[in-house]
């Protein structure tokens, strides 16, 4: 799946995140967070963006994340919705399931 | 084997993260992830992957998940289905169900899915929200549509605006809640009352649910969490209730091994109606913490 446009998805209420995506210029894979629980979770919930993006067939793209606290589920929930706005593509549920 | 007790159904917007993420503490005895009216169109599309991933949280692996899609003749109720049978959502509540063919054609639909993911046919469960004059009407064929079915609800607002009425003592939904609830009956399923909307009216709020349990309904959908601490405590039974429900309970299990067939309980007779009411006596009590 490609990140095809910049896109967002999500809230910067308590226990979401805002997921920011855009094309990368030199075909490279970026992905900053910002958190609230940095020091805590900030290694994991990298791990977590990571995986989703591995899960989705990302290869390309800036992604940045504003985390308020949320919980691993909304993590991965937030960056598929915003992949699948920027790449207007629909969704393979069995990829998901 | 026990009945599942349905007395409270927390709705939860399914966009709202928050929500979502934190609702399990309440307790009730079934969640409600909304799909539909709570979700902005803009929102729809989050809100489906929100829910689908919330619904495997281990937080909410004892309390029974329900998820209200779009109408499947919008553009959103296939995908809301996918998310929901994919994610394991115990039940699926369609709204504005008017027809049986309504129910049949959700069936079939979620059976697909259930083919397509691996999931065991039939396992997912339905329920049918009614919420027009045509619902009302067609209640016990709706009822009996689908083995799945295990409640139908009535949805004050939207059957009230098809009415040409408003909410206003209950006499505008006195019909409604009696042909649903006869229709629940009559197939063997659970009833479930309108939303009570003023979330600051405890008052008027447990007037309702007085009425509503009088009547016979299993249980009621509720908007705020708050509700659900009122409302189990209106179900909960009297200790003169129970005392009574473990005296007919020891009663028909008297006669049993002494292998009679009709029996008394202080001049009254006890028969199976009378025993599954003491049974079920029982079970709400359990479950609302008085002594059993």
């Amino acid at each position: 799946m490609n990140i095809a446009k910049e896109s967002i998805a999500g809230t910067l209420e308590s226990n979401d995140l805002l997921v920011k995506v855009s094309p990368s210029l030199d075909a490279s894979l970026e992905v900053h967070v910002i958190s609230e629980v940095m020091y805590q979770f900030g290694a994991q919930i990298e791990a977590t963006v990571h995986d989703e993006l591995d899960r989705l067939g990302v290869k390309s793209g800036v992604v940045i994340i504003e985390d308020k606290g949320a919980l691993d589920c909304t993590i991965r929930a937030r960056v598929e919705a915003a992949i699948l706005r920027s790449s207007g593509a629909e969704i393979d549920w069995s990829r998901l399931s | 084997m026990t009945k599942k007790l349905r007395r409270s159904m927390l709705f939860l917007p399914g966009a709202n993260a928050a929500m979502l993420s934190t609702a399990f503490v309440f307790r009730p005895d079934s969640i409600m992830f909304d799909l539909e009216d709570a979700v902005s169109l803009r929102e729809k599309d989050t809100a489906r992957l929100l829910v689908f991933h919330t619904l495997r949280l281990p937080m909410y692996s004892d309390i029974e998940k329900v998820v209200r899609i779009n109408p499947l003749s919008t553009p959103f109720g296939q995908a809301d289905l996918e998310a929901a049978v994919r994610g394991g959502a115990d039940v699926i509540r369609l709204p504005k169900t008017d027809c049986a063919e309504d129910v049949h054609e959700l069936e079939a639909a979620v059976e697909a899915i259930e083919r397509s993911c691996g999931r065991s046919v039939g396992s997912t469960q339905l329920m049918a929200a009614i919420e027009s004059a045509s619902g009302v009407v067609n209640a016990v064929a709706i009822a009996k549509a689908s083995p799945r079915l295990i409640g139908i609800a009535l949805a004050g607002f939207d059957y009230v605006m098809d009415m040409q009425t408003e909410r206003g003592d209950g006499t505008e939904l006195f019909y409604a809640r009696c042909a649903v609830l006869h229709a629940a009956r009559a197939a063997g399923i659970d009833a479930f009352d309108v939303v009570y909307g003023n979330v600051n009216d405890d008052e008027g709020f447990l007037k309702e649910v007085d009425l509503i349990k009088r009547l016979g309904f299993n249980g009621k959908s509720l908007i705020n969490p708050r509700q659900i601490e009122l409302l189990h405590r209106a179900y909960a039974p009297t200790e003169e209730d129970v005392d009574h429900a473990h005296r007919v309970i020891a009663a028909a299990e008297d006669a049993e091994r002494r292998g009679l067939g009709v029996i008394a309980l202080n001049g009254k007779m006890i028969d199976a109606p009378v025993i599954a009411h003491a049974e079920r006596v029982l079970q709400r009590a359990a479950a609302s913490g008085v002594s059993v």
